[in-house]
């Protein structure tokens, strides 16, 4: 296994990168202009925070990349993001969903982080904390908006929930990685984040009429790098194909 | 700048004696470099002349998310990507503000959305052309938001108050772009070979289009002399393109690119550069629909908002209920 630190860096860097990214495909073409910007901040905030802990991936790696070599010099099967992050945007009602059950957990790991033994993370935390705490009100607004809205944005969210909830329970699963860092005092155990998700989807799924699927079945492999699904290779295909094409170039 | 061929009242600009008394004092009021407010009294040609100014500054805005959206997902570095994302979200704003400002003349956004999508408004000219390579983000940000600015700045004194106020805060983001445009247009010119080629191409694709941003010359156009009467239009079109091309030049051979332009050339005599003019034949081909992404810029923005609508009539219907809960509670 590689350092968890090391690994636990990325995990976190590569959920905020690959979910930067793909709230940035929607540059532009939103349903309208003030979610436009409010989609470009929440990207904008994504990537702030992914030079942040892929930075400090570097540091603790000790070989000699940094954020940017991180980002746009590794492979699919390096990449620790969790699977719900790199799952296509599909619809508004697809983006926000996804974002919201992201941010539910995001929050809570972020929030746990901030009394972290190790300085540097809990620094990252306290600052991430303030944007993730309106990415959550913003998204958890949405979702209760549109689910309570009109039969066809009720159904739209709905089928979101349902295409989605596969790949929430990943965010819940506990592995070496995150035993040594509970052991070390770092991190949070993320199983236990799981009753405040539980609470929160209650609450938020209610106010916007929606059903929480009953099936748990929960596809996996994200976040260790086994296996991740089909749409990450053709993200990393466009976001790192400039620094490919001429690797001897700076910019 | 974003607004081009702006039609005025097609008359010419009468004199003080020729108005009824409410007029006159409108215009003097506006010669005093006085500012007119939206529920002071004011000409109906100036009310119609501004909407279709402001309004087509606003759709520049907003379409001009999309050639440069067009690389966020491939920026090269994380700071670049950051940098461009703040860039269009500022961009994306300035319509917002400009929608506002128009919104204060008695037309609502949604009316200028409707009339942006059906091809009736138009939005400026630079932004059917296509965005290439990476270095198209640093002339986009050098020469586009740089023509902007020479338009933008005179503006902050336009005689329309809200119009003014609009402009004063989106200048200062639209230097900020330039100079970041600029930025990547030195590590471009001063890269490799291949950046060096990309940064070289981007000027050549650009340079035409951005002198076309200013419109063919005016000097003989009623339009024109009525709305600089206005003072909604502060400078004639080729004065601001002689300042644009007279501060561009130098900046370009500090880069060591070269204006694709043998006849551009430093004028002893005049204090300015001599230049060829565009071929305005493209440019009237491209207001017609015939630029290169005409299509796609309009399909682009005509698909978002046919998507969106499901999510703007759901929160909608949510905001309502939501009142008349509310309502029924009290
Ligand atoms: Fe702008
Ligand atoms: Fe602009
Ligand atoms: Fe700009």
């Amino acid at each position: 296994m590689n350092d968890p630190l090391f690994e636990f860096c990325c995990r976190m860097g590569d959920n905020t990168l690959v979910l930067g990214h793909r709230v940035s495909e929607w540059c532009g073409v939103a349903p309208v202009i003030e979610e436009d910007i409010a989609l470009a901040n929440i990207a904008l905030d994504l990537i702030g925070q992914t030079q942040l802990w892929l930075g400090l991936a570097g540091e603790v790696e000790d070989a000699g990349r940094d954020a940017d070599a991180l980002a746009f010099h590794r492979d699919v099967w390096d990449f620790r993001n969790l699977l719900l992050v790199e799952q296509p945007n599909g619809d508004f009602g697809q983006t926000m969903m996804r974002q919201f059950l992201f941010d539910g957990w995001h929050l809570a790991m972020l929030k746990g982080l901030m009394t972290s033994s190790h300085d540097q993370i809990a620094a990252i935390a306290e600052k991430s904390v303030k944007e993730v705490t309106y990415h959550m009100e913003r998204s958890s607004d949405t979702v209760i908006g549109l689910g309570d809205g009109t039969e066809e944005s009720h159904k739209r969210m709905q089928d979101a929930l349902n295409v989605l909830w596969p790949y929430a329970g990943e965010m819940f699963v506990s592995d070496n990685v995150d035993a040594a860092m509970v052991e070390a005092g770092i991190a949070p155990d993320p199983a236990a984040l799981r009753a405040g998700f539980e609470a929160l989807l209650a609450d938020v799924l209610g106010a916007a009429t929606l059903v929480r699927p009953e099936d748990d079945f929960a596809h996996k492999g994200g976040k260790n790098g086994v296996r991740h699904s089909e749409h990450l290779g053709h993200m990393l295909t466009n976001m790192q194909w400039l620094q490919r094409a001429y690797p001897d170039a700076t910019w | 700048m974003y607004a081009q061929m702006i039609k005025s009242t097609g008359q010419g600009v009468k004199s003080l004696d020729e108005m009824e008394p409410e007029e006159r004092a409108f215009q003097e009021r506006i010669n005093a470099g006085g500012k007119i407010e939206p529920k002071d009294w004011m000409p109906e040609g100036y009310r119609k002349n501004l909407i279709r100014q402001i309004g087509q500054h606003a759709h520049s805005e907003i379409v001009g998310q999309l050639p440069e959206g067009n690389w966020i997902t491939r920026a090269p570095t994380l700071e670049r990507k950051a940098i461009l994302l703040a860039k269009v979200q500022d961009e994306a704003g300035h319509g917002l503000y400009l929608y506002c400002a128009a919104e204060t003349l008695g037309v609502t956004r949604d009316q200028m959305t409707r009339d942006l999508l059906s091809g009736k408004m138009k939005y400026s000219s630079i932004f059917n052309y296509p965005t290439l390579t990476w270095a198209d983000m640093g002339a986009v940000g050098w020469l586009v938001d740089g023509a902007a600015i020479m338009n933008q700045v005179p503006l902050q004194r336009t005689s329309y108050g809200p119009y003014a106020r609009a402009m004063v805060r989106i200048c200062k983001e639209e230097s900020f772009h330039q100079r970041q445009g600029f930025d990547i247009m030195m590590k471009m010119a001063n890269g490799t070979p291949a950046q060096h080629k990309m940064a070289q191409d981007a000027l050549n694709r650009f340079w035409y289009p951005s002198l076309m941003m200013f419109g063919p010359s005016d000097a003989e156009s009623v339009h024109s002399a009525q709305s600089m009467a206005w003072k909604i239009k502060m400078n004639s079109n080729d004065e601001l393109r002689q300042k644009f091309v007279d501060l561009t030049a130098p900046q370009a051979e500090y880069l060591g690119l070269t204006i694709p332009d043998d006849k551009l050339k430093f004028n002893e005599e005049t204090g300015h550069y001599d230049f060829s003019e565009p071929d305005w034949d493209e440019f009237f081909d491209v207001l017609r629909g015939n630029g290169p992404c005409n299509t796609e810029r309009l399909a682009a923005r005509n698909k978002a908002w046919e998507d969106g609508r499901w999510v703007r009539e759901g929160l909608l219907a949510h905001a309502e209920k939501k009142r008349s809960a509310k309502m029924a509670a009290e």
